[in-house]
This record gives C-alpha cells, sequence and structure tokens, in this order.
C-alpha cells in the first residue's frame, strides 16, 4: 500500500468569499503543509486579509471548503492563532505585560501556579524578560508586537498567522523582528501563515510565496523560494536568486494589474 | 509661577472688590466686600450651621448620585452589550430624558415631603440619565480588535464579559460617575433653593431674605469650593485607576 501523504495543515479548496454583496475572494484553491512557511503577499485590496480571517474563523467562507489537518474549520480554533498588526489595540492596555500572556492560559483554563514559570519562559524567549510588569503603554511598538507574539505562543498554536505584524516598525526592528520569528517557527515547527504588502519581506520569510492579485482578489502565482536556512539579512537579500524572484514577481505585478 | 500666573486674575478682582465696597459702594444691600463675606463665612463654620448645612447637601447630593448612579450604571452596560436592547430602549430613553428634573420638584414633594427622600428623587432622577446613556455607550463601543482576541484565544463569554468587556468600558464607566457627581451637587442646591428647607441652597435663601448679602455671597464661594473639591478628588482617582489607559480612546 501507498504511505497516505500528512494531511495539509490548511487546505483552501475552492474559496470564495463575498462580504456586503461584493466578491472579495474567489477560486482559492492552495494547501499549505505542516510546518511551512507561507507568505501572502499583493496589493490592497487583494483580500490577503480577508483569507488570513477565514483560516482564523473570524470569517466565513461564502463558498468552498477550509480544512485544518483535515478537520472543517467551524469557527476560531485554540491551535489557530493570529498576530494582529495593530499590536496597540490588540494588546489589554490594563494589563502588564505578564498579564497579557497570561491570557491566554486562562483562557485554556491552567492554573495560576502553573501560569507563572510559562510566562517567564515565554518572555524570555521574545526578550521581554525584564519587561514582564510594564503596561502596553510603557513599551515600544517593537516590543508591544514582542509581546503580542508571546501571547501567541502561550496559545501553543499548531498554525500562526500573521497580519501584516511589522507594517507599523522602523525598518530595524522589522528585520530584527523577521529573524526572530523565523527561528521561532523553526524551533516549534510550526505553520506559518504570513499576510504581508511587501514582497522583499514575502521573499525573505517564505517557502513559498503565494501572490494576490485584486478585483477580486484570486491567486496569481505561487512561487517556491529555495533559498538557504537559516536566512541573513544580507547574505539573503543580495543572493541572485533573490534578486531574480523579486523582479519576476514585481514585474509580473505591474503587468496584470 | 504658574501658581503665581494663575492666581494673578482672582487676587487683582478681589482687591478691586474689596476697595470698590470700602469707597464708593459703601452701604450697598445687595453685595458685600470680600473680607466682609470671608468673615461671614468663618463665623457660619463657627457657630455650626455651615456644617450642618454642608452635611445635610453631601448627603443628598451623594445619597441621590448612589441610587441614580448605580441604577443607571447597570442599566445602561447590560444595554450596551445587546443591539436589540439599544434599539428597544432608545425611543423611551429619549422620550424621558429631556424632562428637566427640577420640573419634578411639585411630584416629589408631594410624594416624600419636605427632607432627604424628596431631595435624593430628584437627584436620582437627575443623575440616572446621563449614567444609563454613558455606560451604554461605553459597553457598545469596545474596541473591536479586543473582541476579536478574545475569540481568536478562545475566552468563554463570560471570562469575555469579566477579562474585556468590563475592564474595556470601565474608564469611560468612570467619566460617566464624574460628569454625574457634578450633576448631582448642582440640582441638591437647587432643590434646596427652590423648596426644600434644608442644606446649603437654603442656607443661601435665608440669608438673602434677612438682607446679609455678606453670609450669601460667602456661602456661593463655600458651595463653589465644594464643587471643585469634589471634582478635583475624582479626577485624582481617576487619574490612579486607570493611569494605563487613554480615557478618551484613541491611540494607546
Amino acid at each position: 500500500m501507498l504511505a497516505r501523504p500528512p494531511e495539509p495543515a490548511i487546505a483552501f479548496d475552492a474559496i470564495r468569499v463575498d462580504l456586503g454583496g461584493k466578491t472579495i475572494l474567489t477560486d482559492i484553491t492552495l494547501d499549505v503543509k505542516p510546518g511551512e512557511f507561507i507568505c501572502v503577499m499583493g496589493p490592497s485590496g487583494c483580500g490577503k486579509t480577508t483569507l488570513l480571517r477565514v483560516v482564523a474563523g473570524l470569517v466565513q467562507a461564502s463558498a468552498g471548503k477550509l480544512s485544518l489537518f483535515g478537520k472543517p474549520v467551524q469557527g476560531p480554533s485554540r491551535k489557530v492563532s493570529v498576530v494582529f498588526q495593530d499590536y496597540g489595540r490588540a494588546l489589554l492596555p490594563w494589563r502588564d505585560a505578564a498579564g497579557n500572556v497570561a491570557l491566554a492560559l486562562e483562557a485554556a483554563g491552567m492554573p495560576r501556579a502553573e501560569q507563572r514559570p510559562l510566562i517567564e519562559t515565554l518572555l524570555a524567549k521574545v526578550g521581554l524578560k525584564d519587561h514582564a510588569h510594564k503596561f502596553p503603554g510603557q513599551l515600544s511598538g517593537g516590543m508591544q508586537q514582542r509581546l503580542q507574539i508571546a501571547r501567541c505562543l502561550a496559545q501553543d498554536p499548531e498554525i500562526l498567522l500573521m497580519d501584516e505584524p511589522f507594517g507599523a516598525l522602523d525598518a530595524m526592528t522589522r528585520q530584527q523582528l523577521q529573524d526572530e520569528v523565523l527561528a521561532l517557527a523553526a524551533e516549534r515547527n510550526t505553520t506559518v501563515f504570513f499576510v504581508t504588502h511587501d514582497l522583499e519581506e514575502a521573499l525573505y520569510l517564505g517557502d513559498r510565496v503565494v501572490a494576490l492579485l485584486p478585483n477580486p482578489g484570486r491567486l496569481a502565482r505561487i512561487v517556491d523560494v529555495p533559498l538557504a536556512r537559516p536566512r541573513n539579512q544580507l547574505a539573503t537579500r543580495e543572493h541572485p536568486d533573490f534578486l531574480a524572484m523579486r523582479r519576476d514577481l514585481f514585474d509580473m505585478m505591474h503587468e496584470t494589474h | 509661577m504658574r501658581l503665581a500666573k494663575a492666581a494673578a486674575l482672582p487676587l487683582l478682582l478681589i482687591v478691586g472688590a474689596e476697595l470698590w465696597f470700602r469707597g464708593p459702594g459703601a452701604g450697598s444691600e445687595s453685595l458685600a466686600a470680600p473680607s466682609a463675606a470671608f468673615a461671614a463665612i468663618v463665623e457660619a463654620l463657627g457657630d455650626g450651621t455651615l456644617v450642618t448645612a454642608t452635611r445635610q447637601t453631601l448627603t443628598a447630593a451623594l445619597g441621590g448620585l448612589a441610587i441614580g448612579a448605580s441604577a443607571g450604571l447597570v442599566l445602561g452596560f447590560l444595554i450596551g452589550l445587546s443591539k436589540t436592547a439599544i434599539a428597544l430602549s432608545t425611543p423611551s430613553v429619549e422620550l424621558f430624558r429631556p424632562i428637566p428634573s427640577v420640573a419634578l420638584i411639585p411630584l416629589a414633594m408631594l410624594v416624600f415631603g419636605f427632607g432627604y427622600g424628596f431631595e435624593m428623587s430628584i437627584v436620582a432622577f437627575a443623575t440616572f440619565w446621563p449614567c444609563l446613556i454613558l455606560a451604554q455607550a461605553a459597553a457598545s463601543q469596545i474596541e473591536p480588535r479586543l473582541m476579536e482576541v478574545s475569540r481568536v484565544i478562545g475566552l468563554s463569554s463570560t471570562q469575555r464579559l469579566f477579562k474585556i468587556v468590563l475592564p474595556a468600558a470601565m474608564p469611560r464607566i468612570f467619566v460617566a460617575l464624574r460628569l454625574a457627581a457634578g450633576f448631582a451637587l448642582v440640582v441638591a442646591v437647587t432643590v434646596e433653593i427652590a423648596a426644600n428647607p434644608q442644606g446649603l441652597g437654603y442656607m443661601l435663601m435665608i440669608a438673602q431674605q434677612s438682607l446679609r448679602p455678606e453670609l450669601m455671597l460667602g456661602s456661593l464661594i463655600w458651595i463653589g469650593l465644594i464643587g471643585w473639591g469634589v471634582n478635583a478628588g475624582l479626577n485624582a482617582l481617576q487619574g490612579r485607576l486607570f493611569r494605563h489607559q487613554q480615557v478618551a480612546g484613541g491611540k494607546p
């Protein structure tokens, strides 16, 4: 007998999404392998965030089927966590860093005594060890986004959805966080579904890049990114293959637009 | 330096008024010199009448506020949680809310007679509506992103209420309470001036009727000080309780 291939982590099967009488996404068919880092990019209005919200269970597909590890999606699940772009709104301003991470553990019903060591580990992992008792308003943008990532990791997700998580950060912080997320995902073998409008970011991070085109949002191209890991902000970005793929995708986005 | 600048204008006015009433304005039967008003208020403090009147007014204002605000805040918060409840209640709220609270003086007097019940009922009515409306807004305008976070993270609906909705609404609810506290004092004194024979408002009326403008002006300033004190206290409390939260909304 043939060995069955493992169930895809995320399987989109002819997904269509209509919102307010308008078709936002149409005919999206795509399999994401377990442990894969997949980047979805495209111009604004191409429905990339909507696609992420479908996976999160926040938006229901109007047609087609979506399954996670072979199970159809019924709504939000603790196995899937989301890092939102607007960290300032996604964190609870009245709880300190440790309290924000604790929220995910409280949702899972973990006893308080068990929470403390785990929170410490998670905050240390994102470099916020010494900031456990600071409130979000006292942290920089990069630190707030790290805190949100720590809260997502506290959910111990199988799938991590990231919606333009670094879009509002400065270039330096952004590159730092890109590398941290790559390291975290590799360490935990988490499947990452990363939405961005930045072509270079998509190529730098992804195992594959999915390019969408707008009106209505549809798949334009799926590109394999066979660049060596671990990636390096200088070497990877200067690699001839990186540059060739960048040019290729750039031209494609502009021709068909 | 800042304090000196802030105090410059009031001090100038006081000195000017003092000079006027010692010179051309001496013998006025409707107004009095600041020094006379000050002396009158010290005297009233000494013989206990001011303390009694202050206690009566504050008791009525705070008692009425406790009833009106707690009912308004709880009901408003609950209504704000449901779009259906908002739609069902808004027409009735808009019907009753515009009734001026002091227009209820004759009715409340008939029902309760003179005294605390009478005054508190009017204060409660006056503070109920702003609390209801502001608490409803606080509950219905919670950052949508936080509600999404609570869904994605898997909070139960009870957890969502106590861990997200209530704490998120708290700063605005406190603002409602602060506004209502201001109303409560104004309405209590108004009721005393218009009808209820007790408290600071009544003291003002007696001073006026017995042609003692200095006591009247002194009491007026005293009432102003109390209002300022209540507001400053609540402001400080708000700053302490919600120092990590932006109260007016916007970017944290």
